[in-house]
C-alpha cells in the first residue's frame, strides 16, 4: 500500500524519509518538485501525481509536505486520510507538527511511523494505543529519564485496548476528579452579497470533548432538538444504530480530548429555520478617477440573543492599485499592509445593547490609489471574524448527559461557542455586471 | 544534502549522550564541507560501532538512535549491519525495536548477514508474550529475504492458530508480504486466508480481507460463507479495514447479484444508459418496477445496503467514499441519493480530500444529476479554494445547471469571472459557454454576456470569451451576424494567439456575412504574418483560401502574397499547408478533380463543437480509485465486473449459524454475576444483539442498587437469597443441561427484574419534588424501544411502585419452601392493561418501565410482587429429534388477543453440533383457537430461542394441542399444552367495596365453600404474606386491599381470560377453631371448584 513516505519542508528539502518496503530513492521527489514548480500557490499542487513507475500522493499542512509513494492501486482518499492522521498523531505527540519538532524527535517519529504502518498497511492509529506503546515526550518523562537513567520510550506491555473491541480506550484509567467537558463549537460559513442578502449560510459544528473519567463509563448524550442534525459524522466510539433509532449519542468515550461528532447544517436548513447572522456590516467603498477613493464601514450586532460579539475582526484585501489608506476607526485598531494590500480592522467587543447607530464602531477615511493605473474592476471582499460565547447559533442544545457503568458522580459541563473560521464569512461589497434572467 | 541536514544531525545527536565523548568534535567539523563527510562518516560509524559493542544498554540505545537518525535522513548506514544485528537479542525493548527498524530497512541488501538474526525471531515466535510473538512475526515477514520464505510460511501457518487475535491479525498482515516475495506460494496462502476469513474476532477479519484482496481477489467464492457475517460486523471493524472490506463487498455484489435497476421488460442494462434514456425510464422505474424490485432484490443484497449505510457517518473520508462507491455501483437508482449528504460533508475536510471527492461528485453528477441538485450551493466557489477545487466545483455547477436553476448559477458564475485568478476566470467563461450550449433558454443571454466580456481589459478573459463565443456561434450562426461583426472588430486588440486564430476562422467561415470587412482583415493579417504564432498563421492561410474561393477578384493578389510568405516560413507545417492550399486553388490543372470542388472542400458545413466537461473520459475507471483520479491504469487495478444476468444462489451464503455474532456462542455460559457481565459488555461492545444485555449489565450494577435494598426492606433481601438458593437446588435436581440454561435465565431474570424496580422507586420519589436529573431513567426507557424492534418473546416485567405506607407491610412477603417454585404475579400491570412488552434474544432478558403510567396512578397503592414461574416440558428431546420445547405461563396479557392465555415456549436444540432449520407452527388440532409463533429459521446447536403463543382455552382445562414442522416435515406427535386452572385467570383489581358488591350478585349457585382444618402451630404462621404467596402461586389473581384492617379475612379477585367472568376468593381464618374457611364466588362454578381444591391444598402446606 504506502510504499514510502517523504517529509518535505517549505523550502523543498526532504528532511525525513521512511520506507516500509523496498527503498525508493529520494530522486522520486523530483517529480513532486516539478509539479510544485508549476503551481503558483503551494496549495495548488495536485494531491495525486503520476510518475512513470510510482504514484505520489501528497498533503500540504503546517507548511510541510507529506509525500507518500505508491506503486499499486489504492484509494487515494485512503492515503490522504492516513497522511493527515499521521500528522494528527505528530501534533498530539509533539504539540505541533513542524520541521523543528519532527527533527527534535526523530526517533519517536520513526517509532511512531513504524507502529502506525505495517508494510504500508495501517496498524495502530488510535493515539491511546500508540501512547501505550511509545511514550509521549514531555518534561516529566525527561526528568525521570535523567534521574533513573532509564532512557527508553517504549512500554513493555502490550496495549490491552488494542485487543479489545474498544480500541480507543485504555484499561484501568483512574482519576480523582471525574470530569466530562463538552465544547459545542459552531462555525458560521456564509457569503453575503452587497445588498446584505445572505447568498449562502451554513453551519459547521463540532462537539469537542475532554473526558477524564475513571473506569469504563458509558455515556449517553441527548439533544433538545436532535432533528437539526441530519448530516453528522461520528467518532468511531459512537454507536451508530442507537443514533439512527433514538437520536442520542451513546458511547464509551476515549480518554482525554477528542472530537465526538461534527455536523453540518446546510443552507436549506439555515434559511428555513431562520438562523440569523448575528452581525451586519454597512459599507461604502468608492474608487474615483484621480487616484483617490472613499472607504467607510460600520459594524453592528444583529439578533445576538443578548450575547456580546467578541473578537470581531474585519479583513479586506484591497485591489492591487491601492497604494495606501488613511482610515480612522471609532473603536479598535486598523492596520494596512501596503505590500500585501491587506487591511485589518481589529474591533474587539461589540456590546449588543449599543443599538444607536452613532455608537456603533465605524471606520472611515480615504484611499490613495496609484496614479496611472486603471480603476479596480471589483470592489474588495470583506472577511469577517467574530466569536459569540454561550450560544450555538443553530439553536442546538445538549439536553442531558447520563453516565452508566460506573458508580461515581462525574462533573459534567457543556460550553457553547459560535465562531467564524478565517475566510469563511465573506461579505461582497459590489455586484458587477448582470445578465438579465 | 544541504547544510541544514547536517545541522540537524548535529542537533539530533547532541541529545545527552553519557558516553559520547568524541561527539562534540564531530558536530563542530561536520558542517564544514561536504567533502569531509565521507571521512567523518567513516569515523563516526566507527564510533557508533564501539557504542553498539559496549555492554551498556544506554550506550547501545544512543547508538541505535543515531543509526535511525541516519536512516531517517536517507543516509547510508549499511556498513553498520553486523554491529547492529548483534543487538537483536538485546533485552532492552527500545534497542530491540530500533534494531527491528534497521533490519526492515537493510535486510534486503545484506541477506546473508540478515540470516543471523532469524534464529532470534524464531525463538521469539514461541514467546509467551503475545506482543513479542506478534512483533517477531511482523519483522520476520518484513525483512524481504527470499531464502527464509519457507520459515515465514511456517510461522504464518502456526500463527493462524495462535490464541491471541493480535498475533493472528499480524499473521494476516504477513500474508500479503509473503505473497509479494514469492507468488508461487499462492495456493498455500489461500488456505491460510480461508481460515482467517472465518475467524471469529473482528480484529482479524479486517486484515484477513486485506490479505484476500492482495493475494486472491479473483477467488470471490471464498467470501460466500463469510458474506453475511462481514456485512453484520462491518460497523465494528476498524476504519482502515472498512475501506478494504467495502471495496471487496462492492465487487462481490457486482458478481453475485443482478442489476437492481434492470426491470423485467427492459432486459438491456441501462445502468450506464445515456441520460435521455434514463430520464424517460426513471419514471417507469420508480412507479411500476419499484414493486418488482423490492421483491426481486436478493435479501443479501439488501443486507449489504442496509449494513453499509450507517458508515456514511464515519469521520474517515475514505470510508464514506467507499460507501458512496458501493451505493453508486450496487444500489438501485432510487436509493443512491442517501450518499449525497455525506459526500457534501466531506467538502469541509482538508483540501486534498475535497479535490478527490469533488472529482468523484463530478462524475456521479453526470450520471445522476438529481441527487446533487438540492446541494447546488455547496459547490459555490470561494476565493480561498485551491485551483483544483475551483475547477471541479465549476464543473459540477455546470453539470447541475438546468432550466430551473440556471439564473442562480449564472449569477454565481458572473462573480467568478471577476476573480483575480485569471485562469479560473477563463474556466468560468468556458463553463458559461457550456451552460449556453446545453440550455437553449439562456443561450442568447449568455452570448450577450460573453460578448460583453470581450471588452474587458484582461486578455485571458477576452481570449477565452472569443473562443467560447466562436464555438457557440457555430451552433447557430444565422442569428448572430451582429456578434460576428463585433468580434471581427476586436481582431486588432486581441493578442492571444488562440483567440486570434478563432476570430480568423470565424471570418473565413462566415465571410459572406461580412464580405466588406473580411478582405480588409486579411490585408492587415498579411502585414503581420511573419510575427504571428503558427496557429494564427494557419488560420490566416485558411482565411485567405476561403476568401479566394468566395471572392477571387478582390483578394487574388493578397492571397498570392500570403501564400508566398507562407512558402518561406520556418515552420514546415505552415509551408505544407500553404503548398496544399496553393495546389487546390491555383493549380487546377494538376489536380482537376479536387480543384473543381475547392469551394465545397473549404466551406463544407462543419458540425458544431461540443463543449465538453474537463473530467470526461475518466469514467472508464472505477470511481474513487487511484486510476480514476490520475486517469490512467495503475498496476493492480481491475475493473468492476458487470452484473451477471443470473443471480447466484443465495444458499451458498448460508452458514451454520444464523447470526454469527459471538453472542450465541457465549450465551449458554453467560455469567449471571454482574462482575463477569461487565467483561462481556466490553467484548461485545457494538453488536446490537448485545445492546440489551449491556443495559441490563449497567443498570444492575447501577449505583442505586443499595438504595433499592434499603427500600425493599431487609426481609425481602433475605428472602431473595433464599429463593436463589432454592432455585439453584432445583436446577441441580433437574440435571439436564438445557434445562439448566433456562433456569439460569430465570434466576437472572429475577436479578434483573429488580433493577427497574429500583429505578422507579427512586424516580417517582424524586419526581415529586423536582425535575432532577436521574441517570437511570433513560436506560430503562431505552429498553422499551429496543425491544420493540425484534419480536421474539414477550417478556414478563416486574414493576414496582411508589408505595403508600399502608402497603409496605404487604409488599414484604417471604417465600416459603415448597416443592414448587414460588410464583408471584404482576397484578398492577395486568390491572392497568399496560402492554409493555419487550423482547430480547434468547435468554437475555429485558425489562421495561412504564413510568408515565405509573405516575398517573401514583395515588393507587399496589403491592409489589415478584414473579416466579414454573416451567413445563411439552416436547422432550427424544420425540422432538433433538428439539426440546418447554412452556411456561408468564402471566402477562397476550398482546395479539386479549382473550388468550399467554404462553412462552422455549425451543432448545439439544444436539450440540447440529442446526435445526425452519421450525414452523402449522395448525391447532382440537379446534382450539391458537395464535402461533413466528417461524424460526435456524436454531444452532446448543442454543435456545424463546417465542410466545396465545391459546384461547375457552375457560376449560382441556389441553390445547397443535402441530409443528421441523425442516419442512411435520412432527409425528403433536404438541399438547394442558392448562392449569390457575392460569385461566387474570388479575382483576378491585377494592373491598366493589368486592362486596360483586359478591352479593354471585351468591347461591355461584358460591362454593370449603373448610380446612389446621393445627395451632400452623395457624400462627398464617399471615397475609404466606397466604397471598400461596394463592398467587395457584392462580393468577390479585389481592384486594383490606380497608378494615381485619387480619382474619383475606380477599382475592380475578377474572377468566376468555370470558372475563369474575372470580372472588375469600379466605377467613378462624383462630379459635383452627380452621380456615374458603369461599369462592364465580359463575364459572366448575373452574371455581377446581381452583378451590388447588388453593386448599396449597394453603395446607403452609407450615
Amino acid at each position: 500500500m504506502i510504499h514510502s513516505l517523504f517529509i518535505i519542508n517549505g523550502a523543498g528539502d526532504v528532511f525525513m524519509e521512511k520506507h516500509w518496503k523496498t527503498v525508493v530513492g529520494k530522486s522520486i521527489c523530483d517529480y513532486f518538485f516539478e509539479a510544485q514548480s508549476k503551481c503558483a500557490n503551494s496549495e495548488d499542487v495536485p494531491p495525486v501525481i503520476a510518475t512513470p513507475h510510482h504514484y505520489l500522493v501528497n498533503i500540504f499542512r503546517n507548511n510541510l509536505y507529506f509525500v507518500a509513494v505508491l506503486t499499486n492501486e489504492v484509494a487515494p482518499l485512503f492515503v490522504i486520510e492516513f497522511l493527515h492522521r499521521i500528522m494528527d498523531v505528530f501534533e498530539y505527540y509533539f504539540g505541533e507538527c513542524t520541521e523543528t519538532s519532527l527533527k527534535d524527535n526523530y526517533v519517536v517519529v520513526y517509532e511512531l511511523l513504524d507502529e502506525m504502518l505495517d508494510s504500508g498497511l495501517p496498524l495502530a492509529t488510535e493515539t491511546n494505543i500508540l501512547e501505550e506503546l511509545i511514550k509521549r515526550p514531555n518534561i516529566i518523562l525527561k526528568m525521570t529519564k535523567l534521574i533513573t537513567g532509564d532512557d527508553t520510550n517504549f512500554g513493555n506491555t502490550l496495549p490491552s485496548s488494542q485487543l479489545s473491541n474498544i480500541p480507543w480506550r485504555r484499561m484501568g484509567i483512574r482519576y480523582t476528579n471525574n470530569e466530562a467537558y463538552f465544547d459545542l463549537i459552531e462555525e458560521i460559513d456564509a457569503i453575503i452579497d452587497r445588498n446584505g442578502v445572505t447568498v449562502m449560510c451554513e453551519i459547521q459544528g463540532y462537539i469537542d470533548c475532554c473526558i477524564k473519567l475513571s473506569g469504563n463509563p458509558d455515556l449517553t448524550l441527548s439533544f433538545v432538538n436532535p432533528r437539526l442534525l441530519d448530516d453528522v459524522s461520528f467518532h468511531p466510539c459512537v454507536r451508530l444504530k442507537k443514533w439512527e433509532s433514538e437520536r442520542v449519542l451513546s458511547f464509551i468515550p476515549p480518554d482525554g480530548n477528542f472530537r465526538l461528532i461534527s455536523y453540518h447544517i446546510g443552507s436549506q436548513k439555515c434559511q428555513s429555520d431562520a438562523i440569523s447572522i448575528p452581525i451586519y456590516v454597512k459599507h461604502n467603498i468608492q474608487f474615483r478617477e484621480g487616484s483617490s477613493g472613499r472607504f467607510e464601514l460600520t459594524v453592528g450586532p444583529k439578533q445576538t440573543m443578548g450575547k456580546t460579539l467578541e473578537a470581531v475582526v474585519i479583513e479586506c484585501s484591497m485591489p492591487k492599485s491601492v497604494l495606501n489608506c488613511t482610515l480612522t476607526p471609532t473603536q479598535g485598531k486598523c492596520t494596512f499592509d501596503p505590500v500585501k494590500k491587506i487591511l485589518v480592522w481589529d474591533i474587539g467587543k461589540i456590546e449588543s445593547k449599543t443599538q444607536a447607530a452613532a455608537r456603533l464602531p465605524s471606520l472611515r477615511g480615504n484611499i490613495v490609489l496609484s496614479t496611472g493605473q486603471p480603476l479596480p474592476e471589483s470592489n474588495p471582499v470583506l472577511n469577517v471574524r467574530f466569536t459569540l460565547n454561550q450560544i450555538a447559533i443553530s439553536g442546538i442544545r445538549v439536553q442531558r448527559v447520563d453516565m452508566h457503568g460506573e458508580k461515581y458522580k462525574p462533573f459534567k459541563g457543556v460550553k457553547y461557542i459560535t465562531t467564524v473560521k478565517n475566510g469563511r464569512f465573506q461579505i461582497q461589497t459590489k455586484q458587477n455586471f448582470s445578465i438579465p434572467d | 544534502m544541504s547544510s541544514s541536514m547536517s545541522m540537524q544531525s548535529a542537533s539530533g545527536f547532541s541529545s545527552g549522550t553519557p558516553g559520547g565523548g568524541p561527539n562534540p568534535a564531530d558536530e563542530q567539523t561536520e558542517p564544514a564541507s561536504t567533502l569531509s563527510i565521507f571521512a567523518l562518516d567513516y569515523k563516526k560509524h566507527e564510533d557508533i560501532k564501539h557504542m553498539l559493542d559496549s555492554n551498556k544498554d544506554n550506550l547501545k540505545l544512543e547508538a541505535m538512535r543515531r543509526v535511525i537518525g541516519m536512516i531517517a535522513k536517507g543516509k547510508d548506514a549499511a556498513d553498520l549491519f553486523p554491529a547492529v544485528v548483534k543487538n537483536v537479542v538485546s533485552k532492552n525493548m527500545e534497542v530491540k525495536k530500533l534494531v527491528y527498524v534497521y533490519l526492515m530497512r537493510y535486510a534486503e541488501e545484506q541477506q546473508d548477514l540478515a540470516l543471523l538474526s532469524i534464529a532470534t525471531f524464531q525463538r521469539a515466535l514461541k514467546d509467551p508474550n503475545q506482543l513479542i510473538r506478534a512483533s517477531a512475526l511482523r519483522v520476520l515477514s518484513s525483512i524481504r529475504v527470499p531464502t527464509i520464505v519457507t520459515i515465514m510460511m511456517l510461522a504464518i501457518r502456526e500463527a493462524v492458530y495462535d490464541m491471541s487475535p493480535y498475533v493472528r491479525k499480524t499473521a494476516a498482515n504477513a500474508i500479503a508480504k509473503l505473497y509479494a516475495l514469492d507468488p508461487e506460494l499462492k495456493e498455500e496462502l489461500i488456505a491460510v486466508i480461508v481460515k482467517l476469513l472465518a475467524d471469529k474476532t473482528i480484529l482479524v477479519n479486517g486484515s484477513a480481507v486485506q490479505a484476500f484482496e492482495q493475494v486472491c481477489p479473483e477467488r470471490i467464492d471464498l467470501i460466500h460463507k463469510n458474506y453475511r457475517r462481514l456485512c453484520n460486523l462491518l460497523v465494528d471493524i476498524d476504519e482502515w479495514s472498512q475501506v478494504t472490506v467495502l471495496n471487496m463487498l462492492t465487487r462481490y455484489a457486482r458478481t453475485q447479484f443482478v442489476d437492481p435497476n434492470k426491470t423485467v421488460e427492459d432486459d438491456k442494462n441501462n445502468f450506464y444508459g445515456d441520460e435521455n434514456n434514463s430520464k424517460e425510464k426513471s419514471e417507469n422505474d420508480d412507479e411500476d418496477s419499484l414493486e418488482k424490485r423490492t421483491y426481486t432484490m436478493d435479501s443479501d443484497h439488501r443486507l449489504l445496503l442496509r449494513c453499509t449505510k450507517p458508515l456514511l457517518q464515519s469521520r474517515n473520508s475514505a470510508v464514506v467514499m467507499a460507501v458512496a462507491q458501493l451505493y453508486h455501483y450496487v444500489a438501485p437508482r432510487s436509493e443512491i441519493h442517501v450518499i449525497a449528504n455525506a459526500l457534501i460533508r466531506l467538502l469541509r475536510h482538508h483540501r486534498e480530500i475535497q479535490t478527490i471527492v469533488l472529482k468523484c461528485i463530478a462524475s456521479m453528477a453526470e450520471k445522476n444529476k438529481d441527487i446533487f441538485g438540492p446541494f447546488l450551493k455547496a459547490f459555490y466557489v470561494r476565493s480561498s479554494d485551491s485551483s483544483h477545487v475551483k475547477r471541479y466545483k465549476l464543473e459540477i455547477l455546470t453539470t447541475l445547471a438546468c432550466a430551473t436553476n440556471i439564473s442562480t448559477v449564472l449569477r454565481e458564475l458572473q462573480t467568478y469571472v471577476l476573480s483575480p485568478d485569471k485562469e479560473f476566470a477563463a474556466q468560468t467563461i468556458h463553463a458559461i459557454g457550456r451552460c449556453a450550449s446545453t440550455i437553449p433558454e439562456v443561450t442568447e443571454a449568455c452570448l450577450n454576456g460573453l460578448v460583453g466580456y470581450m471588452s474587458k481589459k484582461d486578455e485571458t478573459i477576452v481570449a477565452e470569451s472569443v473562443v467560447v463565443v466562436k464555438k457557440l456561434l457555430q451552433i447557430n450562426p444565422v442569428q448572430y451576424g451582429d456578434i460576428i461583426k463585433h468580434i471581427v472588430r476586436k481582431v486588432d486588440k486581441i493578442t492571444v494567439p488562440q483567440a486570434r486564430a478563432s476570430i480568423l476562422w470565424l471570418i473565413g467561415e462566415y465571410s459572406e456575412r461580412i464580405s466588406k470587412l473580411a478582405p480588409d482583415v486579411l490585408r492587415k493579417m498579411a502585414k503581420t504574418f511573419p510575427d504571428e504564432e503558427a496557429i494564427v498563421k494557419h488560420q490566416i492561410l485558411n482565411l485567405a483560401a476561403k476568401l479566394y474561393v468566395m471572392n477571387a477578384k478582390q483578394t487574388h493578389l493578397l492571397v498570392q502574397y500570403v501564400f508566398n510568405l507562407a512558402k518561406y516560413d520556418t515552420n514546415y507545417d505552415t509551408r505544407d499547408k500553404a503548398r496544399l492550399l496553393r495546389a487546390l486553388l491555383f493549380q487546377a490543372d494538376k489536380c482537376p478533380a479536387l480543384s473543381k470542388h475547392a469551394k465545397k472542400i473549404l466551406l463544407a458545413s462543419k458540425p458544431a463543437p461540443l463543449l465538453e466537461s474537463i473530467v470526461r473520459n475518466h469514467d472508464q475507471y472505477t470511481l474513487g480509485t487511484l486510476s480514476y483520479v490520475i486517469g490512467q491504469t495503475v498496476p493492480g487495478y481491475t475493473d468492476l465486473p458487470d452484473y451477471p444476468l443470473e443471480p447466484s444462489d443465495s444458499s451458498i451464503r448460508n452458514v451454520e449459524v444464523i447470526r454469527p455474532s459471538p453472542s450465541q456462542d457465549e450465551s449458554p455460559r453467560k455469567p449471571s454475576s454482574s462482575g463477569k457481565k461487565k467483561s462481556t459488555t466490553d467484548e461485545k461492545f457494538y453488536s446490537d444483539e448485545e445492546e440489551n444485555d449491556e443495559n441490563e449489565g449497567t443498570s444492575t450494577e447501577g449505583p442505586d442498587d443499595e438504595d433499592e435494598e434499603d427500600e425493599e426492606g431487609d426481609d425481602d433481601e433475605e428472602s431473595e437469597n433464599e429463593e436463589e438458593e432454592k432455585s439453584d437446588e432445583d436446577e441441580d435436581e433437574d440435571g439436564e443441561k438445557p434445562a439448566k440454561t433456562i433456569n439460569q435465565t430465570d434466576e437472572y431474570e429475577q436479578l434483573d427484574a429488580r433493577s427497574p424496580t429500583v429505578v422507579d422507586n427512586h424516580e417517582s420519589s424524586e419526581e415529586n419534588d423536582t425535575e432532577s436529573e436521574d441517570e437511570e431513567e433513560t436506560s430503562a426507557s431505552e429498553d422499551t424501544t429496543d425491544g420493540e424492534g425484534e419480536e421474539k418473546i414477550i417478556e414478563k416485567h416486574t414493576l414496582s411502585f411508589n408505595k403508600s405506607p399502608s402497603n409496605i407491610a404487604i409488599s414484604g412477603f417471604s417465600m416459603a419452601t415448597t416443592t414448587e417454585k414460588s410464583i408471584a404475579e404482576d397484578d398492577l400491570e395486568a390491572f392497568l392493561g399496560i402492554t409493555t412488552t419487550s423482547a430480547s434474544n434468547q435468554q437475555s432478558t429485558t425489562k421495561a418501565s412504564v413510568r408515565d403510567d405509573l405516575q398517573n396512578l401514583e395515588s393507587l397503592s399496589t403491592p409489589s410482587t415478584l414473579t416466579y414461574i414454573r416451567q413445563y416440558e411439552c416436547l422432550n428431546r427424544m420425540t422432538g429429534q433433538g428439539l426440546q420445547i418447554q412452556y411456561r405461563f408468564p402471566r402477562t396479557p397476550f398482546q395479539r388477543a386479549t382473550n388468550m392465555v399467554h404462553i412462552e415456549l422455549t425451543f432448545t436444540n439439544t444436539i450440540p453440533n447440529n442446526d435445526i432449520r425452519s421450525i414452523k407452527f402449522i395448525k391447532s388440532k382440537s379446534g382450539v383457537n391458537i395464535q402461533g409463533f413466528s417461524d424460526i429459521d435456524q436454531l444452532p446447536g446448543g442454543a435456545s430461542i424463546i417465542t410466545s403463543i396465545g391459546i384461547d382455552f375457552n375457560d376449560t382445562t382441556q389441553a390445547a394441542s397443535f402441530d409443528i414442522s421441523i425442516g419442512g416435515r411435520q412432527l409425528a406427535t403433536s404438541i399438547s399444552i394442558p392448562c392449569h386452572v390457575g392460569e385461566l385467570f387474570q388479575p382483576k383489581f378491585i377494592n373491598e367495596k366493589d368486592f362486596n358488591k360483586s359478591l352479593s350478585s354471585l351468591r347461591g349457585m355461584h358460591e362454593i365453600t370449603g373448610t380446612l382444618n389446621v393445627n395451632e402451630t400452623q395457624i400462627s404462621k398464617f399471615n397475609f404474606t404466606t397466604i397471598q404467596t400461596k394463592v398467587v402461586q395457584c392462580a393468577n389473581v390479585s389481592s384486594v386491599p383490606s380497608s378494615s384492617g381485619d387480619s382474619t379475612v383475606y380477599r382475592f379477585s380475578g377474572q377468566t381470560v376468555s370470558s372475563k367472568a369474575l372470580v372472588l376468593i375469600a379466605i377467613q381464618l378462624n383462630m379459635s377453631r383452627s380452621t380456615i374457611n374458603l369461599t369462592l364466588n364465580s359463575d364459572r362454578i366448575i373452574l371455581a371448584t377446581m381452583l378451590l381444591k388447588e388453593i386448599q391444598q396449597a394453603i395446607s402446606t403452609i407450615s
